[in-house]
């Protein structure tokens, strides 16, 4: 444990030695994996629980993110799911003893079409009799709630209206890394890091342990949270997932006054916007649709997103862009995330988030926890299920990813 | 952004391209299990992975790319082969 990154300050969390074996040990030391531990210590009577991360804690897609949180899904599966992650926000920072900067400034979904307009009214009937917050703005209500934006008619996709969830926001990810890690290591959570998974010990197709790069780890059962390389460590258990890797691009500009007190998405011109507490714009962008672990995209994909920010919101003309990065997400057929069983006895599986696993921090780890304790999925993620691509009860959010990916 | 040589119109810029993935044969007879993985399973390795694009905005022909998908490198393309490489 020589390495400089992985030398955080103690009062954060301990950095303890592997020890041989472990009830519950979790792959990747990301939110979902430390959001997992944390509620397994927590929530659950297991006693010994270890993540595993091959680099050191939040490296992937928890710096990699957008940070945008919402719970306005569609189907009947998915908005208690997220609803319930919503909730969990807006107390975490208590909780955890830890300010995340969850801000609840409001997030807009711009219709440019006459689908977008019936699908975003949809959406908020649905949300409401679900009990989740959700509105139908007009554009001059969206100019009133968020000056910036463009309503003017003679753009090319004028803006119809707008869908507004009032407690949607943004929270800082380093931050609730910071926060989860100290909570769990608290909880007497062991977090290796620098320990990649190199292997799993198998015997009549139930899970004993896992080989690392720091040695042998038995284990009683065996949790995967890797995101976009989850399907890399389930092929070494030898169980094939459904689930593509892809790189997510986003960008930030350097810092402004503030211009921006919503998080505002559009689907069809494909950017959705946030400003940071710094004065950076942090803008999100497509997919690069081809299959990579670079965790770098396209120029034009960028390209793209800048042209629909300045269309939308000609003030941005002179901000300068600061920085850029990709994460690589985990995309399932029906964009809804695949949790529990997977055919390996004790062995289980949380991956599938796609492009939309920042807000799913609490609830993932919540319901991952109650999975990994009882060998059992949750009530509410029973119906996400790997078996749902074989009976064909799909959870399709492709619609409400309020960006279609 | 990739430069991907058509094996008809040669090098040209991703832009002119679209993605198609792993080429897949369908079934010809299928139980559940074989029709969801026709439908739902693709392979996502780390390293190198045979893939098919279009060419779009050209030829609009189909053709095989072998490309690392950890450094985005093309290794080569070429026509499309009946059955497509790659098919499980």
């Amino acid at each position: 444990m020589t390495e400089p990154a992985f030398q955080n300050p103690e009062f954060l969390w301990r950095n303890p030695e592997p020890k041989s074996a472990y009830d519950v040990v979790i792959v990747g030391g990301g939110l979902h994996g430390l959001s997992t531990a944390y509620y397994l210590a927590k929530n659950h009577d297991v006693k010994s629980i270890a993540v595993l991360e091959r680099g050191w804690l939040g490296n992937g897609n928890a710096v990699r993110n957008t940070t945008i949180i919402r719970s306005n899904y569609l189907r009947d599966e998915s908005m208690p799911l997220y609803e319930l992650s919503l909730k969990l926000w807006e107390s975490l920072s208590a909780e955890l003893e830890y300010d995340v900067l969850f801000d609840q400034r409001g997030l807009l979904q711009l219709a440019h079409t006459k689908t977008e307009v019936n699908d975003a009214r949809r959406t908020v009937y649905a949300n409401r009799l679900s009990g989740i917050d959700a509105e139908w703005l007009e554009p001059a209500e969206v100019q009133e709630f968020c000056p910036i934006v463009n309503v003017s008619r003679s753009i090319r996709y004028p803006v119809l209206g707008a869908l507004l969830q009032r407690r949607g926001g943004i929270a800082r990810h380093d931050l609730v890394m910071f926060a989860l890690a100290r909570a769990a290591s608290a909880k007497g959570v062991d977090l290796l890091q620098g320990c990649e998974v190199t292997g799993f010990d198998i015997r009549k197709n139930r899970v004993v342990g896992v080989e690392t790069s720091r040695g042998k780890i038995a284990a009683g059962r065996v949790g995967l949270a890797g995101a976009g390389r989850t399907p890399l460590l389930a092929r070494m258990a030898g169980i094939d997932l459904p689930i593509q890797s892809t790189p997510l691009q986003a960008l930030v500009s350097d810092g402004l006054e503030p211009v921006l007190n919503a998080v505002v998405m559009s689907g069809l011109l494909h950017v959705y916007v946030s400003q940071a507490r710094n004065g950076g714009l942090v803008m999100g962008a497509a997919r690069d649709n081809y299959v990579s672990y670079a965790q770098r995209g396209s120029f034009q994909i960028l390209e793209w997103q800048i042209q629909a920010a300045l269309e939308l919101y000609p003030v941005l003309g002179r901000a300068h862009l600061l920085r850029t990065w990709a994460g690589i997400v985990d995309v399932s057929p029906d964009a809804s995330p695949i949790i529990g069983r997977t055919p390996v006895e004790s062995l289980f599986v949380n991956c599938g988030w796609g492009t939309g696993g920042f807000k799913a921090t609490p609830v993932s780890g919540f319901i991952y926890a109650h999975t990994l304790a009882h060998g059992e999925p949750h009530e509410l993620n029973r119906a996400f299920s790997l078996s749902r691509f074989e009976t064909g009860a799909l959870i399709d959010e492709h619609g409400a990813a309020a960006v279609a990916h | 952004m990739l430069l991907i040589t058509c094996p008809y119109c040669g090098p040209r810029e991703e832009t002119e391209f679209r993605y198609g993935g792993e080429g897949v044969a369908m079934p010809e007879e299928a139980d559940d299990r074989t029709w969801s993985r026709f439908l739902y399973y693709r392979s996502s390795p780390a390293g190198p992975f045979t893939e098919r694009w279009v060419h779009a905005h050209g030829c609009r022909r189909w053709f095989t790319v072998r490309r690392d998908t950890l450094t985005h490198e093309i290794l080569d393309t070429t026509e499309l082969e009946e059955p497509p490489r790659g098919s499980p």
